[in-house]
């Protein structure tokens, strides 16, 4: 295998308001790896993205010394792979599969969960709500007696979850609707402020204001009532 | 680590059950198969994935992992000195093989239920159009996995095998149910070859469905209700 060098080529071709590209940036920026950023539009997708992912044509795609590799979650676990500092997985292959199992669950249920309350109104957005509430309940009981998902520092559950914490819980004020009250969550509320008390953190996820003007936008072009 | 009694509750007609008995095949780990019956969840099933309430679940020392692919990937790391590794070694194959199971269980396998379900001429077109797009991409996929070799994982079969070599059996069934050939020699040669080699292999026979006995247990439980 070649020497790894900070030469190597790593860029990464993102979204400045997704989680999903937000999440490969605190990865990247923890193991302290230096890479590009390539902002795309996925309104008006370019040749480039379109090149290095042809089968789903979305961000992130991570391209390192000329290779590209999408999806986000196998982007996360190739990044942990191929980078050994502050490893984002645990070791144990048991705790490994319980941190694959909550990515999962976030990415395919809390995430679908919570667009529907965004997308939805009336009866379907508290059912929506109730639905959100009912999976983020596994959440808030894993993280019992945990600074964090990871245990002490952050990882792979914690960096997937960014998306609970600063997508799903700022867009509550904007929508009027508390998805995750304080009362009921706990432990969630309490696991954002140490998330915003660490470093990488603060530096890798988009700003506060901006990112609700921008959320703000999208609501009102998508005719969703805003708070 | 390895040591422990081992379970897995499941059916014998799930592919994705299927997963994980040919990873604990290659790996020689004798375990305890515990059926469940078609229509009810056993107070175990019930207790050891709480949260999704389906199978496969692995009892490991009494510890549970649920989600196939991560089962897979679990016994890959537990007994990983024992039997050839099931997912490739360099970072970058193992990410190839992440993204292509993720694919396979997100957008083939919805194809593949679809045509199950699928009534009247026109979507049963549709959705084999959807397949036939899938199985050319499956088809570039293999031949970029296997170098020349007969597996996607090289010489023995590996996650991204088992991932998309458990779905055969229901392949087959939809075959005889369409009448109509979804994996072509002439279209996808490659895959044909391999689907042959993959059901001869040694860890896979004895825990792949009889086409007759799954056809006539398909019947079953799609059967529509007598009006």
């Amino acid at each position: 295998m070649a020497e790894r060098s900070d030469t190597e080529e790593v860029k990464l071709l993102g979204m400045w308001p997704s989680p999903f590209s937000r999440r490969i940036e605190i990865a990247l920026t923890l193991k302290g790896v230096p890479y590009e950023f390539s902002e795309q539009d996925i309104t008006n997708k370019s040749s480039l993205l379109l090149q290095l992912n042809p089968v789903y044509k979305m961000i992130p795609v991570l391209v390192h010394n000329g290779k590209p590799i999408s999806e986000s979650l196998v982007i996360l676990e190739y990044i942990d792979d191929t980078w050994r500092n502050n490893p984002i997985l645990p070791q144990d292959p048991c705790e490994r599969a319980t941190a694959r199992f909550w990515a999962k669950l976030i990415d395919q249920q809390i995430c679908v969960a919570a667009m529907k309350v965004v997308g939805k109104v009336g009866d379907e957005r508290d059912a929506a709500v109730e639905a959100t509430r009912d999976l983020l309940m596994f959440l808030e009981k894993e993280l019992a007696g945990k600074d964090f998902f990871g245990g002490e520092s952050l990882g792979f559950v914690d960096i997937v979850a960014t998306l609970v914490a600063f997508w799903l819980m700022r867009t509550e004020d904007l929508l009027g609707v508390k998805v995750v009250p304080v009362e009921l969550f706990p432990e969630i509320h309490r696991w954002v402020k140490n998330l915003l008390g660490n470093d990488v953190i603060k530096k890798c996820i988009p700003p506060e204001d901006e990112h609700l003007a921008y959320i703000r936008a999208r609501m009102d072009k998508l005719n969703i009532k805003s708070a | 680590m390895s040591s422990g009694e081992v379970k897995l509750i499941g059916a014998w007609a799930s592919p994705f059950v299927m997963r994980p008995r040919v990873a604990l095949n290659l790996k020689s780990v004798p375990y305890e198969f515990l059926q469940e019956t078609f229509g009810s969840k056993s107070e175990l099933l019930l207790k050891s994935n709480p949260v999704h309430k389906k199978i496969p679940v692995l009892l490991h020392a009494d510890k549970p992992v649920c989600e196939s692919n991560i089962i897979v990937e679990y016994i890959d790391e537990t007994w990983s000195s024992s039997g050839p590794s099931i997912l490739p070694s360099h970072p970058y194959d193992r990410a190839m093989a992440r993204f292509w199971a993720a694919y396979i269980d997100e957008k083939w396998f919805g194809a593949l239920r679809n045509f199950l379900k699928a009534e009247g001429e026109e979507e049963k077109k549709a959705v084999i159009a959807q397949m036939e797009e899938g199985n050319a991409l499956l088809e570039k996929a293999f031949i970029d996995c296997s170098k020349g070799k007969p597996f996607f994982n090289g010489d023995n079969i590996g996650y991204l095998d088992i991932s998309l070599g458990s779905f055969l059996a229901w392949l087959r069934v939809t075959e005889l149910t369409a009448s109509h050939k979804l994996l072509d020699e002439a279209k996808t040669p490659s895959l044909c070859k391999w689907a042959e080699l993959f059901c001869n292999d040694p860890a896979v026979k004895p825990v792949m469905p009889e086409t007759a006995k799954l056809a006539e247990f398909a019947k079953k439980i799609f059967a529509k209700p007598q009006a």
